[in-house]
């Protein structure tokens, strides 16, 4: 190179002299690694097989279902919240609701809407009345938590419709009442633990009485479905 | 070039800095002017606000307890901080409550004292909505359990007696139970409240309460009328009457302590008008729920020989006593 006064000269200037020598070698990855590989996953969805989408949701809403049962503090249930779980669960409560006894309107159990609107509503009224004493949970997350904790109690109903195949007397009265009462208490247990973080700790009974009232006016359509006969025995009675 | 470089260096490394420590130095002078304050949201600060004004209005309420009530409506009325009617915040002010003082607002309307205002006492200016709603509640599902379960032990030994849930008598949401106690606990507050206002306009010594605080005081006397109900299981007549009277006297002693202190200085007739509608209202609402859930075993006689199916012998029935 020239020696030739620096300060003369404009910027990068002697750029365009530079040589680079041949034994440096210039090749390499320009590419910027992607955060996660998992967003290739997400660009491809539309092109997998229905089967897998199905499956995917499927073991989702099972992953779910798992916690609930055994529920421990975790923050799963709150953070990918989905409400088909719920969805499945009242349709099935509300359909297993269904064939009880009446012989007027007034005396009858529960209609299929009327469940429906029971536990949808029951829970949108637990969800705002948690937001307004000054929770942390968002809306739908907390609809989410309390639709997936009636899962023990529908599986209480499809134990206490088996117990009533095999007869209707005190015995099978004890039985049933001492399942719903078991999974009453567990779905209590199983929402508080999943939704006690996030109150305010001078209020936590304040959310949680909601919850219990919900669960117990649920616990009670469960206890009292009686099935309809199609001949006259009776079936009451010590 | 290198002194170009260097200098852009410089500027370019001076900035951020600079920037940082004014920053410190305005939030340390904020908190050396206010050393209580910890730096939160905007929310939280309007609410410590909040809550630090009603506090220095509470110091003055009971400072000056024998002065007229109209100043300390005055003042009330001139601090508190109005949000907007469609934002969540405004119904958040209704449940700024926590568990101990429901408890506490429980327990007096559970027990009367004669010196004690509820709303005075108990309320203290913080009238919530989490109290009414959920007694409300409660009371509904309560009444119609206990009904359902008080006709079940009735009709036990009966052999023709076949159990019906009765979900659409009072559990269900669409039942008329649900319909007359929520109109009770908001109805009649707002008929209450409209009335002493229409009196207070008329009549300066006449004060009136807020409407919230009639609600609140309202929903809070039906509290009592939890436990009447279980215990009008029991199948014991005279003992449900009994209870009944009980439950209407303490719950309608605390509805009259309330607002005999507001409306006793209006003209005779209007005052004693007032507090006979509210006790008679507060008696019809009892008796509605017993007379429509819970029905005596000489009553239960009637439905169950039209229940009977048309093949059985209806002399069965009315041989039973």
């Amino acid at each position: 190179m020239a020696e030739v006064d620096e300060a003369s000269k404009p910027l990068f200037a002697g750029l365009s002299d530079v040589s680079i020598s041949e034994d440096i070698p210039v090749e390499g990855e320009i590419t910027v690694p992607v955060g996660s590989p998992s967003h290739d996953d997400e660009y491809s969805t539309l092109d997998e097989p229905v089967k897998e989408t199905i499956l995917r949701d499927l073991k989702a809403v099972g992953k779910k279902f798992g916690h609930v049962m055994y529920p421990k503090k975790s923050t799963t249930l709150l953070r990918d919240w989905d409400l088909w779980g719920p969805l499945l669960l009242c349709v099935t409560l509300a359909l297993m609701l269904q064939g009880g006894s009446a012989d007027s309107k007034e005396d009858g159990g529960p209609q299929f809407a009327e469940v429906f609107v029971i536990i949808w509503f029951g829970s949108v009224i637990i969800t705002l009345n948690s937001k307004l004493l000054g929770g942390t949970i968002s809306f739908f997350q907390s609809l989410c938590v309390l639709g997936y904790c009636i899962l023990p109690l529908t599986v209480a109903m499809i134990v206490c419709r088996l117990v009533l195949l095999g007869g209707t007397g005190t015995a099978s009265f004890i039985v049933r009442f001492i399942v719903v009462v078991a999974s009453f208490g567990w779905s209590t247990f199983a929402s508080t633990a999943f939704l006690a973080d996030s109150q305010p700790p001078n209020r936590k009974a304040l959310v949680v009485y909601p919850v219990f009232l919900f669960y117990f006016v649920i616990s009670w359509m469960i206890v009292t479905f009686s099935p309809s006969h199609s001949d006259g025995a009776t079936d009451t009675g010590p | 070039m290198d002194l170009v470089d260097t200098d852009w260096k410089k500027t370019a490394m001076a900035t951020p800095e600079d920037l940082q420590f004014q920053e410190f130095e305005e939030a340390a002078q904020l908190l050396s002017a206010n050393p209580e304050a910890v730096t939160r949201s905007a929310r939280d600060l309007s609410s410590v606000k909040r809550e630090r004004e009603r506090e220095s209005v509470r110091v003055n309420v009971n400072l000056s307890e024998e002065e007229g009530e109209e100043e300390e409506a005055e003042l009330l009325s001139g601090q508190k901080k109005q949000p907007n009617f469609w934002s969540f915040d405004y119904y958040q002010s209704f449940f700024n409550i926590d568990t101990l003082q429901v408890l506490d607002r429980i327990k007096g309307s559970l027990l009367p004292l004669p010196g004690k205002n509820f709303v005075k006492h108990h309320l203290r200016n913080n009238p919530d909505l989490y109290g009414p709603f959920w007694i409300c509640a409660t009371l509904v599902f309560t009444v119609a359990i206990s009904g359902n379960l008080s006709t079940f032990l009735l009709k036990m030994g009966d052999p023709q007696y076949h159990y019906r849930p009765q979900f659409h008598k009072g559990v269900s949401v669409f039942c008329p139970a649900w319909l007359s106690v929520f109109c009770y606990a908001w109805l009649v507050p707002l008929a209450l409240w409209g009335f002493l206002q229409w009196r207070s306009s008329s009549n300066p010594s006449v004060t009136s309460y807020s409407f919230l605080e009639t609600v609140c005081v309202y929903g809070y006397s039906l509290f009592i009328y939890i436990p009447t109900s279980i215990l009008w299981i029991i199948p014991v007549d005279w003992l449900r009457w009994l209870l009944i009277l009980l439950a209407m006297a303490l719950s309608g002693s605390v509805l009259v302590l309330t607002f005999w202190p507001v409306i006793r200085d209006d003209t005779k007739p209007a005052s004693i008008a007032t507090v006979t509608a509210i006790l008679l209202l507060h008696a019809l609402l009892a008796i509605g729920c017993k007379m429509y859930f819970f029905q005596t075993a000489t009553q239960m006689m009637m439905p169950v020989a039209s229940l009977a199916p048309p093949t059985g012998n209806p002399n069965i029935t009315l041989n039973q006593s």
